[in-house]
């Protein structure tokens, strides 16, 4: 393709993202399978950026985990995201971010309903009010978390006190980006550089000194799917979804995933050690699995704040490994410690994926 | 390890995708060999329309000559022996392709190959 064709295509699949005041929905699952990613991102917007971040305590889920799997219907899930906004209107705000990928699909497809549709957005606006008595007004701008970082990603990378850089060799390391379907897929102009070729976490990735792995099955789904896993009997799908992702990405050689929707990081961590229990078979060298991030945590880990209050020992696959070879500083005594110290005791070791560093 | 159905209550679904670089091509090369026809099939389907056997079972010379060539093996020994060779398949085939001979080379490559 031609250069100048190229960039305009690009040109299409830019979007606008705002530059401060914003008013920040957390995902109803993020907080319980990677518990320090949001807490990473309020920190990073506060502390590092300078940001105002209104992090509002009375919202609630979208209920898009409810409206994927056909157990909620669209009129309801469009008055509950209006409450959301109307929280948003309350507090003064009119820029939104939403911390899961499902949400701000969920938030996209409503504003758009809404604007092909403006006798549904007043239908809204009416069980609203009569629901809670409140009003709302559309945000002037949405976006992802993940757009957050990526616009201010060169900023973070001049604070940052480690890069994506083997300490011993100096090369770049070999990094996975993972897309949740959400992001783009359903409305590419929405997102950075469309469904095709999403820029978000690569644009991220190249500023903090990695190397993005270019693989078969890159844009293939995790495996989540909603109905997939929510079903018991469906979920050998799931699990078949990420095994084609790790059989495709492994002759690449990662060091890492890094993955911005509450669902895939979920997903293709745990999965490592189901299908290594199921088939014996693990992922990465020595039996360590590839370790899978949020970019909040990759984040938070450049910039130098400490793994184990980013959460780093929730996760199945361990983290070590890569804080070793990128010379990240951590007491690894105080992997199961709590906040004040006490211990937490130690999980159960896997059969086959090796969980404890020798 | 453990019977992961009954650990999990789910197992890994089989992948549907047809994988050229892992399949098996040896047998495809040696029966095209034996039998060059093999390469000249259209998969018309014409010797399954007429096949005696396929009009009481789902016995397919089409598909069984398909799976030969995209290397997918697994049953396909039992498959093809299930075949009686009355040659009414070679009567109608459009590419007058030699389909007896064609089915001895494959049941021949596939037992000397163990599959």
């Amino acid at each position: 393709m031609k250069a100048d064709g190229k960039k305009l295509i690009w040109k299409e699949y830019q979007k606008e993202i705002a530059d401060d005041h914003y008013f920040y929905a957390r995902s109803c699952i993020r907080q319980n399978f990677f518990p320090g990613s949001e807490k990473a991102f309020t920190r990073i917007m506060k502390d590092e950026l300078g940001k105002d971040l209104c992090d509002n305590q009375h919202h609630t889920s979208c209920t898009g985990i409810g409206y994927h799997t056909d157990v909620v219907p669209f009129e309801t899930t469009m008055t509950v995201i209006a409450r959301q906004f109307s929280l948003m209107t309350e507090a003064g705000y009119s820029n939104y971010i939403a911390s899961c990928i499902t949400s701000f699909g969920l938030y996209t497809e409503i504003i758009e309903t809404w604007k092909h549709f403006p006798e549904t957005l007043e239908k809204t606006r009416d069980f609203l009010y009569k629901a809670t008595g409140r009003e709302f007004t559309v945000p002037n701008n949405l976006a992802h978390a993940s757009d957050i970082i990526y616009k201010f990603r060169n900023e973070i990378a001049a604070k940052a006190k480690y890069r994506l850089v083997d300490k011993n060799t100096g090369s770049p390391l070999k990094v996975v980006e993972h897309i949740g379907c959400h992001y783009s897929k359903m409305f590419p102009h929405k997102g950075v550089g469309g469904a095709e070729y999403p820029y978000v976490l690569t644009g991220m990735i190249e500023s903090w000194g990695g190397e993005v792995v270019d693989y078969p099955e890159r844009r293939h789904c995790c495996g989540f799917g909603f109905r997939q896993y929510a079903i018991q009997a469906n979920r050998g799908f799931s699990i078949a979804c990420s095994r084609k992702k790790f059989d495709s990405m492994e002759p690449y050689e990662p060091d890492m995933i890094i993955t911005n929707c509450p669902g895939c990081p979920m997903f293709l961590d745990r999965w490592q050690y189901a299908l290594s229990e199921m088939e014996g078979r693990t992922y990465g060298k020595d039996k360590q699995g590839i370790p899978v991030f949020t970019y909040e945590e990759v984040a938070g880990m450049l910039l130098g704040y400490d793994p184990w209050q980013l959460g780093l020992q929730v996760h199945q696959v361990p983290a070590e490994p890569l804080l070793d070879k990128i010379g990240i500083e951590y007491d690894p005594e105080a992997k199961f410690k709590g906040p004040n110290g006490e211990d937490m005791g130690k999980p159960a070791a896997p059969s086959y994926l090796k969980f404890y560093q020798e | 390890m453990q019977d992961s159905a009954s650990r999990f209550g789910y197992f890994v679904s089989p992948d549907r995708q047809i994988d050229f670089d892992r399949n098996n091509h040896e047998v495809a090369s040696k029966v095209a060999a034996a039998e060059p026809g093999l390469n000249w099939c259209i998969s018309c389907g014409t010797c399954a329309a007429t096949c005696t056997a396929a009009k009481f079972t789902d016995f397919s010379l089409r598909r069984i000559i398909l799976q030969v060539k995209r290397g997918e093996l697994k049953g396909l020994a039992r498959e093809a022996q299930k075949c009686m060779l009355c040659g009414k398949c070679q009567l109608v085939c459009p590419r007058g392709i030699s389909t007896r001979n064609l089915i001895l080379q494959i049941n021949r490559v596939l037992q000397s190959e163990n599959l």
